[in-house]
C-alpha cells in the first residue's frame, strides 16, 4: 500500500514538472474573481548550467523543423579534387565554420550547418529557416569569395623594342583575403554608388603598402574568385592599410562581398546538388490542419475508449493526457526539432500507448470471466499481458531505430524527415511503455477500487 | 471459433488484392518522387499565358511532366540550377508580371541514387532484425518465418495500392512512403507477435491440444484487442488522411493501409500459415 502511494506521489510530481516545462515560457492570466481583477504574469527562466567548458542552456521552446516554418535546404558538393586526401576533412570542415560565419553575419538564426561524407563526396548540408530569396541565399554561401592582389606585368612588342612596353597580363602577389582585417560597405563620394572598404592587418599593411609604392602610377587588380573585379591605378602609396574595392556593384552585392570577406573564403570551390524551398505559409497550413486532425483523433480514441472499457477507459484516457504531457516536455527537453513526420510519429505513438491499455484490459475480462476477484484478476492481468507488450515494442523500437540511424551510418538513411519521424516514434514508444504500465497501473490500484462492483457487472 | 478452417478462404482474399497491385506494379511501376530519381520540380503561380504558350517559351529545356491548371505551373524537370529556375521565371514573365515561385526543389542524380540504395538497405536490416528477433523469442524458425511472410504481404499490398494509386491518381512514391512501410512492417509483426504469444501461452497451459485448436482459440481471444486497436490507430490515420496537412496526406494514407492490411496479416496469414506449415511438418 505505502509503495503505490510513493509512486502516485512520484507520479504527481513528474506531471506537475512536466506542466511547468509544457506551458509557454511567458503566460498571463487575467483572472476575475468576485468584481476583482487579478493578473498574473507568470514566466519560468531559462536553464543555463555550466560545467567548465560545457554549457547546458534551455529555454524550452519548441524547435521547429524547416517544413513547419519555412525556408530553405542546400545540398553543397565540395571539389576535393585539388586537395590533399589527408586534408579533405579539415578543408571540408573549415568550409562549414566558414558558411556558418557567413550566414550568422547574414543574420539568419538557428540556421544548422552539417557535413556528411559519402564515398569520396564531401557535403555541406546547409538549412536555413525563414529564408524566402533563394537565389540571393545561394549566392552569399556558395561563393568562394577568394580575394586576391595582382600586380600588372608588362612586355614589350619584340617586333618594335623602341615603343612602350604594353600591359598583357596580371600576376597574383602574397597578399589575400587572408589578410584582410575587417570589410564594410561604403559609399562612393563622387556619385553614391555602392563600395567594400577595406582594412588589411598589420602584416598585410606592410605587403599593400611595398606594393602600392612599386607600382605607383600603375594599375593594381583586385580578384574575386578569379574574375578581375577592379584594376585601379595607384595615386599615392598607401601606409594607413586602407583601400576600397570598386566595382559595379548593387548594395546588396557590396553588402554580401563585406560578409564573405569578413568570415574568410572557402578552402574549396562547392556546387549545389540537392535544393529545397518550403514556403512559410504551406508549413504553417499544414501544422493547424495536422494539429486539429491529430486533437480530433484523440478524443475521438479518448472517447472510445470509455464508451468501451467504461470505468477502466476513463482512467486510461488520463494516463493517456499524462502521456501527452510528458511527451511534450520530453520534447522540448532534448529538445526535439518538430517536423510534420515528427508529428505523425507523436499520434502514432499515441494509438500505440492505447494499445497496451486494451492489451491489459482484455487480459482483465478474461481473468474475470475465469471467476478471479478483480484485485487478482487486475495484477495479473499486467503481469500477463506484459510479455506481448514487451515483444511487440521491441520489434517496433527495432524499425524505429533503424529509421533513426543513430550511429549515423552512411549505408543508411540520414534524412532529417525520415530521422525526425523515427525519433518521436522511439521516444512515443519509451514513455508510453512507462504511463501504460506504470502510471495507469498506479492510478487503477488506487482509484478503480469505489467502482469494482458496478464494473463487474459492466463486464 | 474455428477460424482456421477457411485459411483458404483468406489467402483468396489477400491474393484478391495483392494480384492487381502487382499487376500495376509490374505495368506502371511506382510514381518515384525526384528524391529517388533526382531532378527537379517548380512550382509557379500568376502566369499570364496559356499552356501552350508556355512550352513553346521553355521548349529548350528538358520537361519531363507538365502541368498547368489555372495558372498554376508544376513543371518537373532534369536537374537545373537556381540559374536556370530563374531564367525560366523570366522567360515567363509578360509584361513585367513576374510568376509568383511557389516551390523549387532540386535533387542531383547522384543524391537520388543514393537515396534508393540506402533505403533498399534500411528495408532488409530491419526485416532481418525483425525475422531473427521473432525467432529468438518463440525458439524456432517457422514464428519467424511466418512472421516475416506475412510482412511481405503487407509491403506488397502497400507498394501494389501505391503503384495503382501513383498511376490513376497521381500520388508519389516518396521517402515518407518508404517510412510508413516500414512503420507498417513493425505494427504487422507487433500484431502477429501478440497472436504468437498466445499460442504460445495456450501451448503450455494444454500441452495435448493440437495445434489447429490451439491457432483456433488464441485468435478467439486476442481478436477483440486486436479489431480495438486497430481501430483507434485507425482513427487517427483517418483523421489526419482526411483534416490533416496536404504534405503529409500521401504518408497518411500508406499508413493507413499498412495499418488495415497488418491488421488483417496477423490472424488470416501469419496465423493460418503457420497452421499450415505444422501440418505439413506432421505429416512427414
Amino acid at each position: 500500500m505505502k509503495r503505490k502511494w510513493s509512486l502516485f506521489y512520484a507520479i504527481v510530481f513528474i506531471v506537475f514538472l512536466a506542466i511547468v516545462i509544457d506551458i509557454p515560457q511567458n503566460l498571463s492570466l487575467n483572472l476575475k474573481i468576485s468584481g476583482r481583477e487579478i493578473k498574473l504574469n507568470l514566466s519560468r527562466p531559462p536553464i543555463n548550467i555550466k560545467f567548465g567548458d560545457q554549457v547546458f542552456y534551455r529555454d524550452f521552446n519548441i524547435k521547429k523543423g524547416l517544413d513547419l516554418q519555412g525556408g530553405m535546404q542546400v545540398v553543397l558538393s565540395a571539389d576535393m579534387s585539388n586537395i590533399n586526401s589527408q586534408d579533405r576533412q579539415t578543408a571540408l570542415d573549415s568550409a562549414r565554420s566558414i558558411i556558418s560565419r557567413r550566414v550568422d553575419m547574414y543574420g539568419v538564426s538557428e540556421s544548422s550547418i552539417k557535413t556528411s561524407v559519402v564515398d569520396s563526396d564531401y557535403r555541406i548540408i546547409v538549412e536555413l529557416p525563414g529564408v524566402s530569396n533563394p537565389g540571393e541565399a545561394l549566392d552569399l554561401i556558395g561563393q568562394t569569395a577568394k580575394l586576391e592582389f595582382a600586380t600588372p606585368v608588362y612586355e614589350s612588342d619584340p617586333a618594335s623594342p623602341s615603343a612602350v612596353p604594353q600591359l598583357v597580363d596580371f600576376q597574383s602577389v602574397d597578399l589575400t583575403g587572408a589578410d584582410l582585417k575587417s570589410a564594410n560597405v561604403t559609399f562612393e563620394t563622387e556619385d553614391r554608388s555602392p563600395a567594400v572598404s577595406i582594412e588589411f592587418k598589420d602584416a598585410g599593411k606592410d605587403k599593400f603598402a611595398n606594393l602600392t609604392k612599386e607600382f605607383l602610377d600603375k594599375p593594381l587588380a583586385i580578384i574575386l574568385d578569379n574574375q578581375i573585379i577592379s584594376a585601379p591605378v595607384v595615386q599615392t602609396e598607401i601606409t594607413t592599410g586602407q583601400a576600397i574595392i570598386t566595382g559595379k556593384f548593387t548594395t546588396k552585392e557590396a553588402k554580401f562581398l563585406a560578409t564573405q570577406l569578413n568570415a574568410g573564403a572557402l578552402p574549396v570551390s562547392v556546387s549545389v546538388i540537392s535544393q529545397k524551398n518550403i514556403p512559410a505559409t504551406l508549413g504553417a497550413d499544414s501544422v493547424k490542419s495536422s494539429l486539429t486532425a491529430g486533437g480530433i483523433g484523440l478524443l475521438m480514441v479518448v472517447f472510445f475508449m470509455s464508451a468501451y472499457y467504461g470505468h477502466l477507459g476513463i482512467i486510461a484516457s488520463v494516463g493517456l493526457v499524462i502521456y501527452g504531457l510528458i511527451t511534450l516536455a520530453i520534447y522540448k527537453l532534448i529538445p526535439v526539432t518538430l517536423t510534420l513526420p515528427g508529428i505523425a510519429g507523436f499520434l502514432l505513438s499515441v494509438g500505440m500507448a492505447v494499445d497496451s491499455n486494451i492489451l491489459i484490459f482484455e487480459r482483465y475480462k478474461e481473468e474475470i470471466r475465469a471467476k478471479r476477484e478483480w484485485r487478482v484478476a487486475l495484477e495479473l492481468a499486467f503481469g500477463r499481458a506484459w510479455d506481448s507488450i514487451r515483444d511487440a515494442n521491441i520489434s517496433t523500437l527495432m524499425t524505429g531505430l533503424v529509421l533513426f540511424n543513430p550511429l549515423s551510418w552512411n549505408f543508411l538513411n540520414t534524412s532529417g524527415m525520415v530521422r525526425g519521424f523515427a525519433l518521436t516514434l522511439i521516444l512515443g514508444i519509451i514513455i508510453s511503455l512507462f504511463t501504460g504500465i506504470i502510471v495507469t497501473r498506479t492510478l487503477l490500484r488506487l482509484f478503480y477500487i469505489s467502482s469494482k462492483n458496478h464494473q463487474l457487472t459492466d463486464l | 471459433m474455428n477460424w482456421m478452417k477457411y485459411r483458404f478462404l483468406y489467402f483468396g482474399i489477400s491474393l484478391l488484392v495483392i494480384i492487381p497491385g502487382v499487376f500495376s506494379l509490374l505495368r506502371f511501376g511506382l510514381n518515384p518522387s525526384i528524391e529517388f530519381t533526382g531532378g527537379s520540380v517548380l512550382e509557379l503561380e500568376q502566369i499570364n499565358l496559356t499552356g501552350n504558350e508556355i512550352k513553346d517559351r521553355l521548349k529548350d529545356n528538358e520537361i519531363i511532366d507538365f502541368k498547368y491548371t489555372n495558372q498554376n505551373l508544376k513543371l518537373h524537370l532534369k536537374p537545373i540550377t537556381q540559374k536556370q529556375a530563374d531564367t525560366i521565371i523570366n522567360l515567363l514573365t509578360v509584361n513585367d508580371q513576374k510568376p509568383k515561385l511557389i516551390n523549387f526543389e532540386t535533387v542531383g542524380p547522384v543524391l537520388g541514387q543514393e537515396t534508393l540504395q540506402k533505403t533498399i538497405v534500411g528495408i532488409i536490416i530491419a526485416a532481418l532484425l525483425i525475422l531473427f528477433f521473432v525467432a529468438q523469442a518463440f525458439k524456432e524458425i517457422k514464428y519467424g518465418a511466418c512472421a516475416v511472410i506475412a510482412m511481405f504481404h503487407d509491403s506488397l499490398v502497400l507498394l501494389g495500392s501505391f503503384s495503382l494509386l501513383g498511376h490513376f491518381f497521381n500520388l508519389q512514391t516518396d521517402l515518407l512512403f518508404v517510412t510508413a512501410v516500414l512503420t507498417s512492417l513493425s505494427f504487422s509483426v507487433h500484431d502477429t507477435i501478440v497472436v504468437y504469444d498466445r499460442i504460445r501461452e495456450l501451448s503450455r497451459l494444454h500441452p495435448n491440444l493440437n495445434f489447429e485448436s490451439l491457432a483456433n482459440r488464441a485468435t478467439t481471444e486476442t481478436m477483440v484487442r486486436s479489431l480495438n486497436n486497430s481501430l483507434t490507430i485507425i482513427l487517427m490515420l483517418l483523421s489526419l488522411v482526411l483534416m490533416g496537412g496536404q504534405t503529409i496526406r500521401g504518408f497518411a494514407i500508406a499508413l493507413l493501409i499498412g495499418t488495415i492490411s497488418g491488421t488483417y496479416s496477423s490472424p488470416f496469414t501469419a496465423v493460418p500459415l503457420l497452421t499450415v506449415w505444422e501440418k505439413i511438418a506432421n505429416k512427414k
